[in-house]
């Protein structure tokens, strides 16, 4: 029998490969057949999800709702120090200071990316601009959102912080940021699904141990990160609760 | 338990007023004119108990309120009442999330040091295994154009 693995779509696709590498380590260390599926978009991911194609996921926290609630997944782990953070940003020649100076009839660029549009949209609350008074842009990736701000097809552009940072630098000296959030609260955890859940512990205590050997460690570093942290079910409530009340 | 405020915290020249909070429990508050503009990309998060006793604050709190953790945890989130608010908005945020249902309002806050904060409130109730455990509210910056109407508004409704 073998498993589907599935990543989030919006991650910094220089990590890409390192979700291929860490597959690997898991399959080797759990001795199970998983299967890493990566879905070009949300729609087809949320797809996967309600045919029960998936059964372990590094979700962002619009899904881990329902996959908690509706499909009894639980999570696992989250990435140490990190949160999901978004960003809001201008071409360098733009003369817009503060994002509370942008205009309705702003042409906003963004990914599909669910989390990453409600943090943003929530950082031009200042300005007086919601969904009724922007123009969309969408983009399907964050780099695309960075070259609309480029070419001027766009305004304004939503990021992903962390995929805004992976740009190249010639690509971040010709855009300047207006505002980064600093939530902390919200983040991408890896859940497991109904049926893993009896290895649950296992798989779970080989992840919190990754980073003591040498070879773990260096699967984690080409993920961006350092250690797994535990994460608790209350915990995801929490931010549940969180993404709920930011969605009014 | 609210203490009265005390005039060695207050920054700046100050008004006194004395507030009835819910419970008959009185307060004197000392107030300022001096406004604390809200940080750009911050949420102030706070969770309460079905009760209304703050039982957890993130940093952000901490860092506009002027209060420490510890001042906070198990005291009525009432601590925050502000005199300019009209009891009118908190009479409608407690019957709306008894309910089940999301509160949304604009709320001047007042600080540990006598001024004062605008924010843009969500509150909800905290649902686990279908009962309400505690209320959960997320705060985020308002417009300016927005703090400006509820500042026109608000007085008029004592
Ligand atoms: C989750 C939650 C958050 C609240 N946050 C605030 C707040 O930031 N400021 C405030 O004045 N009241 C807040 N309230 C309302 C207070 O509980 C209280 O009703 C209000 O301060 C008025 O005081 P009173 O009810 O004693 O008259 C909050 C209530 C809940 C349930």
């Amino acid at each position: 029998m073998s498993f589907m693995f599935t990543v989030s779509p919006g991650f910094s696709p220089a990590h890409l490969s390192g979700w291929y590498i860490f597959n690997t380590w898991l399959q080797k260390q759990t001795e199970l057949a998983i299967h890493l599926e990566l879905h070009d978009n949300f729609h087809a991911q949320t797809e996967a999800i309600k045919n029960d194609n998936v059964d372990l996921i590094y979700a962002n926290s619009f899904d881990a709702a329902m996959l908690m609630r509706d499909k009894g997944f639980f999570p696992l782990v989250k990435a140490k120090g990190k949160s999901d953070e978004a960003i809001i940003a201008v071409n360098s020649g733009n003369t817009v200071e503060d994002v509370a100076h942008l205009e309705p009839g702003t042409r906003v660029a963004y990914t599909d990316d669910p989390d990453v549009k409600m943090m943003g949209m929530i950082m031009l609350e200042p300005a007086d601009l919601d969904a009724t008074n922007i123009e969309s842009v969408v983009a399907n990736t964050n780099i695309l959102v960075a070259k609309k701000l480029l070419k001027g097809d766009a305004d304004a552009g939503i990021f992903l912080a962390e995929a805004f940072d992976d740009l190249s630098k010639m690509i971040k000296m010709q855009l300047r940021v207006l505002v980064r959030s600093e939530i902390s609260d919200i983040h991408h955890s890896l859940m497991i699904g109904p049926k893993l859940l009896d290895k649950r512990e296992e798989i779970q205590k080989s992840l919190l141990e990754m980073n003591a050997c040498d070879k773990g460690l260096g699967v984690l570093n080409s993920l961006g990160f350092d250690a797994w942290e535990k994460v608790e079910a209350d915990e995801i409530e929490f931010m549940i609760d969180l993404v709920d009340a930011l969605s009014m | 338990m609210i203490s009265d405020m005390n005039p060695e915290d207050i920054v700046g020249e100050f008004k006194e007023v004395t507030l009835d909070l819910y419970n008959s429990v009185s307060r004197k508050i000392l107030y300022t004119d001096i406004e604390t503009p809200y940080p750009d990309g911050k949420l102030i998060v706070s969770t309460t108990t079905p009760e209304g006793i703050i039982a957890h604050v993130n940093s952000a709190f901490i860092q506009m309120s002027g209060f420490t953790e510890e001042e906070l945890i198990g005291t009525p989130h009432s601590i925050l009442r502000h005199p300019d608010m009209p009891p009118a908005a908190f009479k409608d945020l407690w019957n709306t999330v008894i309910k089940g249902d999301k509160w949304q309002g604009f709320v001047k806050n007042l600080r540990k040091d006598g001024g004062f904060y605008w924010v843009k409130a969500t509150v909800i109730p905290n649902v686990r295994q279908g009962k309400v455990v505690g209320f959960t509210s997320v705060r985020r910056k308002p417009s300016r154009t927005k703090v400006d109407e509820c500042t026109a508004l608000y007085p008029p409704m004592f």
